[in-house]
């Protein structure tokens, strides 16, 4: 192995470690089944069975919210903050968008953007609330945003129904629907009618793109990350760490706000009760999974669609339920940050193989005069 | 040339059961680095063991290895007379072996008999027991601690002694001080000094790294003396010259350096008035703090840690807020301005604390480089970081100082403790500073580099750098400053002309003890 290029040496081992844990997730779901007596082979051919068109749309527009959910929690990740009120967050600010556009104030596509910007604005104000509180008062985001998202349910509830329109005979209360004309159209997917994917993806990817950048090109990524790495080097650095918080939180919360806009702009039309809550605890496990990479966020965020979307026939197939997917969900989280630290000790003793087989070749072309020469 | 380490030419040598430590060919590699390769050193029992060397030479390294905290890549360790294979401190514990690491590892807020029984609860109890024998350690090797202190209130000497106690509580036979005397002022290194030839008079083996020569030859029985992670020679102290050292250390002759004449100007570039910096209890931490530091003027404060040196170099960096009184540099008045403000106005900072205040250590050199320049080229260019401009830059600052790397890319962490120094030194002295304020610049440096540091702050003062230098080493204040001020619990307490002062005299002056100008101003 040591004879290979380091470079083909480096991506084997970049792959390596989600393998690995992938393996060790589906090896631990399967001793669930098998110890809840429910037949494994038969649950693992449904869910990796290939997905159908319908399916892969499917997969595609749920790992676009989920990517987006993983995204606003990477921020800040790297500047370790916990921001586990991604779910609150969301939620209010597609409530604000949806009330906004549902008004149509403004007319078709000036709606849709407005609707946008109030969605990341809302995301940020919610996000903000744990920054300030963080940087003022050293109040620990974790607690403050989880606080904040059980104030988000509360607050959304009281507001939808102070605003909400019923529909005629259905229990279902909602805001007024987008009107058409501020609706993102779907990208055609496959030749069956009516399989769209999500518009809202592009925008997903830009995102995905523009964290890249601003946090490994431009000085504010820096100042983040280095404050991330170490406050008091930061501090002496002349980073305000508290200034780096709220807006490290801020910008968290605006692209938070971003996570319920697919589903708002491209299918649902409305925030109502039955909008889909949870997205924020997934973006958890994906920037996890993901090691805060926009492109390995992409993988965890199309790897959850995946067992999500798969598994939902496994009911009436093999009468198992579908939360199965879960476990797998849960436990390749915890064994993709064991087999990176593997695959990094294994991939450092490689290296120092390397160097040392190297080392000794030029030894034996005579150092020593290398070594007198530096004097 | 790996021969075999010379035993110390004594008279009727001791079997081999008198060692205390045996090592053979150590090898020890890291990416790009070997950091050690055939390390042969024998510790007698009852001796102060010294190891010297170049930063970079693999001091450390080889002391973690004894310590257990890494494991060698080849080589043997004999403990006693047993061959033992270490993978963990706790192993090395057992074994008899104990370390204290430059950073302290104490809790704060607990007293000093808390911190010695944390985490070897099962040895003494928590109780009277452990206390019976905390006092009785301490008594008898003379260490003069008191186990009912909080730790926070004591000095670095202290808080050394009650490392050097809990390594002893765990039994430890051998003991490992890596750059102990780095942190101390010279009476505290006396001190030191006396403990260990207690320890040493009952049998211990005392190993310990130092780039201070004098120090090393003034103490130790054995010197052993690594370049380029080999063991070159063990030397005996009693003939052998600090020259002849650091030529051994180096492979060649060092630099002398050599005394200026002074370019200090008439244009006040510092001037700090009355800065006080208020406790909500008890005494400031700077009381009425007043000085001038003219345009190629070094001030050199000199004082026991602790006494508000820290404080003073936060506070002008504007990292201390609460704060009162004024400081103005270049007729600027600096006060309400950030940190950030305050450096991009051109004054370079070396941190007292490498490793909390100076270093990214996960980062890369390069991204260490950018680090308290991220709004000045080379690093950063409209808004965004300039790569490949701060790599170049950091290859400059490389061989400028010659830091040991394997190159701009590695991370921060991976340097030795030295050459960690050295480059945060090149950054700081990078972009032509107007002002350099410099805690302890050369600390943990080796002879040579810190010659080659000296000529290089010598070079900024005569083209009008103005530096406020806070060391622990007399010598380099004596030798860099154009006046001394020394500082005692906050305040000034006296100037010294460096030209006339005595190492004795600035020591008195230190500890508050003699003819002290100080009581007058109160
Ligand atoms: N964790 C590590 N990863 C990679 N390289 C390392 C690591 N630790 C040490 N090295 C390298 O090993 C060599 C020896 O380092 P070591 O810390 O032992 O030096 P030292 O003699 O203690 O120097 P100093 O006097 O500066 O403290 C150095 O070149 C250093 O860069
Ligand atoms: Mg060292």
């Amino acid at each position: 192995m040591t004879s290979l290029d380091p470079r083909i040496v480096r991506l084997l081992l970049a792959v390596g470690a989600p393998v690995l844990a992938l393996g060790a997730a589906f090896a631990i779901t399967s001793l669930v089944l098998l110890v809840a007596g429910d037949p494994v082979g038969e649950v693992w051919s449904t869910i990796l069975s290939p997905p159908e068109t319908r399916n892969v749309v499917n997969i595609i527009n749920a790992a676009t919210v989920l990517y987006l959910s993983g995204v606003a929690v990477a921020i800040g990740f790297r500047m370790n903050l916990f921001n586990i009120g991604v779910d609150g967050q969301y939620r209010v600010a597609a409530f604000a968008a949806a009330a906004v556009a549902g008004e149509a104030w403004l007319p078709g596509v000036l709606n849709m953007v407005l609707a946008v910007l109030v969605a990341m604005l809302a995301g940020a104000i919610w996000a903000g609330i744990a920054g300030l509180l963080r940087a003022t008062r050293g109040v620990s985001e974790v607690i403050s945003t989880i606080m904040l998202n059980f104030i988000a349910t509360s607050v959304v509830a009281f507001m939808l129904r102070q605003l909400a329109v019923r529909e005629e005979g259905s229990n279902i209360v909602s805001t007024r629907p987008i009107p058409e004309g501020s609706r993102l159209p779907g990208i055609p997917f496959g030749d069956l009618p009516n399989l769209e994917i999500y518009g809202f993806v592009v925008v997903a990817v830009a995102v995905g793109f523009g964290y890249w950048f601003v946090l490994n090109k431009t000085r504010f990524g820096f100042d983040l990350r280095a404050t991330g790495r170490s406050a008091p080097a930061a501090t002496a650095s002349g980073i305000s760490v508290r200034r780096m918080t709220i807006a490290t939180m801020l910008l968290s919360g605006a692209i938070a706000g971003l996570v319920g806009m697919p589903l708002l702009l491209g299918s649902s039309y409305a925030y109502g009760s039955t909008f889909q809550s949870g997205l924020g605890f997934a973006g958890i496990a994906i920037a996890l999974l993901g090691r805060n990479h926009p492109v390995g966020i992409a993988l965890g965020a199309l790897l959850f669609a995946f067992l999500d979307e798969q598994s939902n026939p496994l009911q009436i197939l093999v009468g198992v339920s579908p939360d199965i997917v879960a476990i797998t969900q849960g436990v390749v989280v915890l064994t993709v940050v064991i087999s990176y630290e593997v695959v990094r000790r294994f991939g450092s003793r490689l290296e120092q193989r390397r160097v040392a087989a190297a080392l000794a070749t030029e030894r034996a072309s005579g150092t020593d005069d290398k070594q007198e020469a530096r004097a | 040339m790996p021969e075999k380490a010379k035993k110390p030419e004594q008279p009727g040598a001791e079997p081999v059961g008198d060692l205390a430590v045996r090592l053979r060919g150590i090898g020890k590699r890291f990416p790009g680095v070997i950091a050690n390769d055939d390390i042969n050193i024998d510790v007698r029992r009852g001796t102060i063991h010294a190891i010297v060397g170049e930063n970079g030479a693999g001091k450390s390294t080889l002391m973690k290895i004894l310590y257990g905290v890494q494991p060698p890549d080849s080589g043997t360790i004999e403990i006693g007379g047993k061959q033992v294979s270490l993978s963990s401190p706790a192993e090395a514990i057992a074994q008899g072996v104990g370390m204290v690491f430059q950073h302290f590892m104490l809790a704060d807020n607990l007293t000093v008999a808390e911190n010695v029984v944390l985490g070897a609860e099962k040895l003494h109890g928590i109780g009277a027991g452990a206390r019976a024998e905390i006092t009785r350690i301490s008594d008898s090797y003379g260490l003069g601690v008191d186990p009912d202190a909080m730790v926070e209130d004591l000095g670095v000497g202290a808080r050394q002694r009650v490392e050097i106690l809990k390594v002893l509580y765990r039994g430890a036979r051998v003991i490992i001080l890596d750059e102990p005397t780095a942190v101390l002022v010279p009476q505290e290194v006396d001190e030191l000094f006396g403990n260990l030839r207690e320890l040493k008079a009952e049998g211990l083996a005392v190993l310990f790294i130092s780039h201070k020569l004098d120090e090393v030859l003034s103490v130790a029985d054995d010197i052993t003396v690594v370049r380029r992670g080999t063991t070159v020679a063990t030397v005996d102290p009693s003939g052998t010259t600090a020259r002849q050292l650091a030529e051994l250390m180096v492979g060649s002759e060092l630099p002398q350096p050599t005394r200026e004449a002074s370019t200090v100007t008439e244009e006040v570039l510092l001037d700090v008035r009355g800065l006080t910096l208020p406790t909500p209890t008890g005494r400031p931490l700077l009381d009425d703090v007043t000085f001038r530091i003219h345009r190629g003027e070094v001030l050199g404060i000199a004082g026991v840690e602790g006494n508000g040196q820290a404080e003073l170099v936060e506070a002008i960096m504007g990292m201390r807020p609460g704060s009162t009184g004024s400081i103005t540099v270049g007729g600027r008045d600096l006060s309400g301005t950030s940190t950030r403000e305050r450096r991009e106005s051109g004054i370079g900072y070396i941190p007292e604390d490498r490793h909390r205040h100076g270093l990214l250590l996960d980062a890369p050199l390069w991204e260490n480089r950018v680090l308290g320049h991220q709004t000045r080229r080379p690093s950063v260019r409209r808004g965004l970081v300039d790569r490949r401009a701060a790599t170049a830059d950091t290859q400059r600052i490389i061989n400028t100082y010659d830091v040991r790397t394997p190159g701009p890319n590695v991370p921060a962490r991976a340097l030795s403790g030295g050459n960690q120094q050295k480059l945060i030194v090149g950054r700081e002295m990078s972009g032509e500073p107007t002002l350099l304020i410099a805690a302890h610049p050369t600390r943990g440096v080796d002879v040579g580099a810190q010659a080659a540091i000296w000529d290089q702050i010598r070079i900024a003062r005569r083209e009008g750098l103005a530096v406020l230098l806070i060391s622990a080493d007399l010598d380099e204040l004596i030798g860099l400053s154009d006046r001394i001020e020394v500082v005692l619990r906050g305040r000034l307490v006296g100037e010294f002309d460096p030209t006339t002062v005595t190492p004795a005299q600035l020591g008195s002056a230190m500890t508050g003890a003699g003819d002290e100008p100080a009581q007058e101003s109160a």
